[in-house]
């Protein structure tokens, strides 16, 4: 875990809700796909957490879904407004945990940290297959970039307007060794039922500090409590208890 | 320089800022960033006799300059602490530490003190009578004077350490409840802790908190910490921990004015994981700013 003060080298809207953030600064803590990061945000008392979609040393990126109070300001900040991040925060996926072939299921905004992943999977000669879900034509976003990393990738909507009909669920007929999923918790919940392979879930919880200390985003796992900020967000879909 | 030095129950502590209870776990997470001996001392996670698992989730809301909690005092029980965190706690930091203390009745309050008694690294042991997010326990000892003093006593009985009482500000009359742990034997007080609220979701119209409510902190709660240690120190003559919403020098500074021999600073350990090291860096400048030259000797100096 690092502070750091980070300057927005860009804020691109990607469709009326959805938008990408670069922020420039100190990203070496972020060491593996699924950390995240703290931003402190104006006007808000506690940090708000971000998955992490992409970083190299000196910028990570955030795509985020304009939700509240903290979404709607970020939504606004202009290239060079400052924000303070505690990066490198939580424990990330096991690059090995989802084999040669897995699935990356990503639902909404849920894709963010698996682009990253997907990524550090091909640097590893594997080869994921991305099944994005949307509601509809009009939420989609980083179909294109998944593609142009060279990963096939199908996408899901709801209402059948682009893509495959039905959830994400629907595309997992596929052959694979194991799965990381990120996305609404009852979509992960659908996805662990789909498949008896090993899989990686990237859980979200209400947070206090986001780096352990305060236990407000401890879960009971079937290994024991876990902080969702310390000991995850990344659980093993086999130690998940699902609250849903 | 200033003289930022304390004395707490007869221990001196390099200065008066003290992480306060389940902000600062047990102080590993806060020892990768910057090294916690600075510190006067620290409160480490509230421990019960037994393990708990804490309340459902979400335990945690924002507020106006604040937020509110309902962890639910999860620990892994005295004994877990004694023999696996303890030790690790040890490694990290290497001055006296307050073992913070939580229960369901007297005898369990001076059980887990009786078994705490035993560890050399233990400086002072405070008595969590004023959770209010576990029901049946907790806050129920610290809204009564007799409940208060009869937790007191028996704890009193079982420990040659230090004993400060941890207070509620969910009560009507702080000064009764301070004058009877006094009466009782403590040696020393802190408050407050946290103010119990809560907050709805307009969307599904229920409580934010699955413990429907939980304790604010911060900032928002700065001023009526002050007015309470002020009402404390003005009706007991032991010393003073003062907290709530503390998060610079100049709140350090005004708290020791309102009676405090020394402070605890809990939320703002989660927003900035460096307030502590920062408040004791801005302290000696901020004394200067003020024509300070020993920090203990502010203590009620506004009364």
């Amino acid at each position: 875990m690092k502070q750091g003060i980070f300057a927005v080298a860009e804020n691109t809207p990607l469709n009326d809700k959805v938008s990408r953030l670069v922020l420039r600064g100190d990203a070496s803590a972020l060491e593996r796909p699924g950390q995240f990061v703290q931003l402190r945000l104006p006007g808000l008392y506690l940090r708000r957490p971000f998955s992490v979609c992409d970083r190299d040393a000196d910028s990570f990126t955030v795509l985020f879904e304009t939700v509240g109070k903290g979404t709607e300001k970020l939504r606004n900040t202009k290239t060079g407004d400052e924000f303070d991040a505690l990066t490198g925060l939580g424990n990330g996926f096991d690059l090995n945990a989802g084999g040669d072939t897995p699935l990356l299921i990503g639902g909404g905004t849920g894709l963010s940290p698996l682009y990253w992943l997907a990524k550090e999977l091909i640097m590893r000669q594997k080869q994921p297959i991305a099944l994005l879900g949307f509601n509809s034509v009009s939420d989609i976003f980083y179909e294109a970039a998944f593609r142009a990393l060279g990963v096939e990738t199908v996408v899901t909507t709801v209402d059948g307007s682009y893509g495959r009909k039905g959830f994400v669920t629907q595309a997992m007929d596929r052959e694979h060794t194991g799965f990381y999923a990120c996305g609404p918790e009852a979509m992960m919940k659908a996805v662990c039922a789909c498949t008896d392979k090993p899989g990686q879930l990237s859980l979200d919880r209400r947070m206090g500090c986001g780096f352990g200390a305060c236990m407000g985003c401890t879960v009971k796992t079937k290994s024991g409590l876990k902080r969702i900020c310390k000991d995850g967000p990344v659980l093993s879909s086999r130690e998940v208890i699902w609250e849903i | 320089m200033g003289d930022l030095s304390v004395n707490l129950c007869g221990i001196e502590l390099d200065n008066p800022v003290i992480p306060a209870s389940g902000t600062f776990g047990y102080g590993y997470e806060f020892a990768e960033l910057y090294d916690i001996n600075c510190l006067g001392t620290f409160s480490f996670k509230g421990t019960t006799l037994h393990m708990r698992t804490g309340n459902p989730q979400p335990r945690i809301a924002e507020t106006n300059a604040g937020m509110l909690n309902a962890v639910g005092l999860q620990n892994p029980g005295v004994d877990a602490v004694i023999r696996e965190e303890l030790p690790k706690l040890a490694k990290v930091f290497h001055k006296p530490v307050i073992a913070n203390v939580s229960g369901f009745s007297a005898a369990e309050y001076a059980e887990v003190c009786r078994r705490l008694d035993a560890v050399p690294q233990i400086g002072w042991l405070e008595v969590n009578i004023s959770c209010p997010n576990i029901h049946g326990g907790g806050m129920s000892f610290g809204t009564d004077p007799k409940a208060a003093a009869e937790v007191t006593r028996a704890v009193k009985g079982v420990t040659a350490k230090h004993v400060i009482v941890k207070l509620s500000p969910n009560v009507t009359d702080i000064a009764e409840i301070a004058r009877a742990c006094e009466d009782a034997g403590a040696d020393a007080l802190s408050l407050i802790n946290t103010v119990m609220a809560m907050r709805i979701d307009l969307k599904t119209r229920r409580p934010v908190l699955a413990n429907t409510t939980g304790g604010l902190s911060g900032p928002a709660v700065f001023p009526l910490a002050l007015r309470m240690v002020w009402q404390a120190y003005e009706a007991v003559s032991i010393p003073i921990i003062g907290l709530g919403g503390i998060r610079s020098a100049e709140d350090v500074i005004e708290m020791m004015l309102a009676g405090a021999t020394a402070v605890q600073i809990g939320a703002a350990n989660l927003v900035n994981p460096f307030a502590c090291r920062d408040i004791i860096d801005a302290l000696p400048e901020t004394m200067e700013r003020y024509g300070i030259k020993t920090l203990s000797k502010l203590t009620g100096g506004a009364h």
